[in-house]
């Protein structure tokens, strides 16, 4: 038993300075989402997945010697093998290189249509809901209308009159996308202009512009990058969805879709031309839905504890 | 309550018209014209043209459309010999509705339940394979489990047809590829909505005064849960709809989601026009029921609006 005695104590008082110290670094709201993401197991498999594909599709058609497009009539509908990893389609044309070169065009259809219908529906949503009143009334009437027929069958009216391709297909995308996103924006922005920052940056004499693109829609930001995600698996199932019923991609070109089309065709022969391109597909999508819940969670404070 | 239900049916009216409009004007500046492909002399195609009116001015066949479509009428098929619109639609719709019904009756009383079930084991391992079962419905493409279906049942050990319409054993994979997105999403939010409801006060209360669990479930969690499963319909019947393009497609099935394609594929114009007009007023009348349901069993959105 050791005795206590006072001179073992030492007397260090009290630093009045550094009681009011934070002792961590803070961290922003990004890093604090970043750090919630990287717990959640299975949205970052889904991240990893996505991010091998995107690798893969820029460099996957150079791992092999086979181009895309060059017809090999020696060699149809081979199955996988040694030479032709993922087999030959009915032309003899490797399916490894037309897989990835389809994955470019799928993810690259699927991201850039989510980008540019993000980026009109935040626009249109953000000032709408913003001004208020009888513009609001107008767009939002509209937008209403619009929304109550399917999207497909804008889609395929577009894409009948523009024609098949890359570029018709985004256009087509962005001309329905933007609907929902301007009017989820709309909802949150609507929410938002009553909070007192708002009031303290329009004392301060800031414009209708500087109101909603640095102070309302940065703050909606969380959402509307977890819409974004959720609408990237959209554009991948539409165009394959368009090319499976042959007005999206044509070949020689190749996408996703376009390779489930043709896989389709000669599915009670050669089963594994549908089988790849459908595993890849529908692994994208569920990365993508799986990324997108991982977000939800990461960027929405209401599910802080 | 009337106010509201006339309010739904004049948006409903105008969304039907604005639509028709669109598609007309979309169609007509198609390149090419439905007799191109043909091998005929000019003054065939002249007095075809003539014959089908598609020589006069756009305003005055739009004002002649609309006065036919006001009487139900819409017009020739430019393909079918001497059928009209109205007898492919009569001829097709049967069948289309008939899968139709037989996919919503499979995917959402079954969603409903996957999702409760769920629910009252939530984070428990049948949870989780509910879930796991889900994001997989989400996510894989119906055009694809259309056709693994058929490879596997029907191809391989022959269990069902392969394809065509002709009787209930012919209608169980079509069926079943139709639905299963649409079960996934049910089950999804009928799970996410249960949760929500379990934490609410008034179940608190429930539960302290002693109520049995079985009339908790019943009374108070499925009730109250179930709201938001109705908020969907709408997206969910245009989903089957647009569903039956493909599934069609895969199935033989000769339903109007064919008839569509085929539409398209040969720029039918008439046909396209009066399916789309019909899809767009069927999906619209749809959302009109809807809405009236969902106004009569939340009060609150009869009221808001």
């Amino acid at each position: 038993m050791v005795e206590v005695t006072r001179d073992l104590f030492e007397h260090i008082g009290v630093d009045e300075g550094s009681q009011d110290a934070i002792s961590r670094p803070s961290i922003t709201y990004w890093q604090d989402a970043w750090r919630r993401l990287k717990l959640n197991k299975v949205a970052m498999i889904g991240l990893v997945l996505l991010s091998i594909f995107s690798c893969m599709a820029i460099f996957g058609p150079y791992m092999t010697e086979f181009t895309y497009n060059a017809n090999n009539l020696d060699y149809t509908n081979q199955l996988p093998s040694k030479s032709h990893w993922f087999g030959t389609d009915g032309l003899g044309r490797d399916l490894w290189a037309r897989v990835w070169m389809g994955a470019r065009v799928s993810l690259f259809i699927g991201l850039a249509a989510a980008v540019i219908e993000t980026c009109i529906g935040v626009i249109i949503g953000g000032l709408s809901g913003y001004l208020g009143g009888k513009i609001d009334m107008v767009i939002m009437r509209f937008i209403d209308i619009l929304i109550s027929v399917p999207d497909l069958i804008f889609i395929i009216l577009i894409m009948v009159i523009v024609g098949a391709g890359i570029l018709p297909i985004i256009i087509a995308f962005a001309l329905t996308g933007w609907l929902r996103m301007a009017r989820l924006v709309r909802g949150q922005v609507l929410q938002m202009k009553e909070q007192e920052f708002v009031l303290a940056a329009k004392t301060l004499g800031a414009g209708t512009m500087r109101l909603v693109f640095r102070h309302l829609i940065p703050n909606t930001l969380g959402v509307i990058i977890v819409t974004l995600t959720m609408a990237v698996p959209g554009a991948i199932f539409y165009e394959a969805f368009l090319s499976f019923i042959g007005i999206g991609i044509k070949p020689p070109l190749a996408s996703w879709g376009q390779l489930a089309s043709s896989g389709a065709k000669v599915l009670q022969v050669y089963p594994f031309e549908l089988i790849i391109p459908a595993i890849f597909i529908s692994l994208t999508m569920l990365s993508l839905n799986l990324l997108g819940d991982g977000l939800r969670d990461a960027l929405d404070p209401r599910l802080r504890k | 309550m009337i106010k509201y239900v006339i309010k739904r049916l004049f948006i409903s009216i105008i969304t039907v018209w604005l639509l028709a409009t669109i598609v007309f004007f979309l169609i007509r500046i198609l390149p090419g014209d439905p007799f191109s492909g043909d091998k005929i002399t000019p003054q065939i195609k002249e007095s075809m043209m003539k014959y089908y009116e598609l020589d006069k001015p756009l305003p005055v066949q739009y004002a002649k459309y609309m006065k036919n479509l006001l009487q139900g009428e819409m017009g020739y098929s430019l393909r079918y010999k001497n059928r009209t619109v109205n007898q492919v639609i009569a001829d097709a719709f049967p069948k289309s509705a008939d899968l139709g019904i037989r996919a919503l009756l499979l995917a959402i009383p079954i969603g409903i339940l996957l999702g409760i079930f769920s629910a009252l084991h939530h984070n428990r391992l049948w949870d989780y394979l509910c879930m796991i079962i889900a994001v997989i419905g989400v996510s894989v493409p119906n055009f694809i489990i259309g056709g693994m279906l058929q490879y596997t049942l029907a191809v391989k050990l022959r269990i069902f047809p392969v394809a065509e319409w002709r009787g209930f054993e012919y209608t169980v994979l079509p069926s079943i590829a139709l639905s299963l997105g649409t079960l996934a999403l049910v089950a999804r939010l009928m799970r996410a909505s249960m949760l929500e409801i379990t934490g609410q006060d008034y179940i608190i209360t429930a539960e302290a005064k002693g109520l049995p669990m079985i009339k908790i479930i019943w009374k108070h969690l499925i009730r109250n849960a179930i709201l938001p499963v109705v908020t969907v319909l709408g997206p969910i019947v245009a989903a089957v709809v647009t569903g039956t393009f493909v599934i069609e497609q895969i199935f033989a099935i000769p339903g109007l989601g064919r008839h569509y394609v085929l539409g398209i594929q040969n720029l039918d114009y008439t046909l396209v026009l009066g399916l789309t007009i019909f899809f767009g007023a069927f999906v619209v009348f749809m959302n009109f029921v809807v809405d009236i349901i969902y106004g009569l069993v939340d009060p609150r959105i009869r009221v808001a609006k």
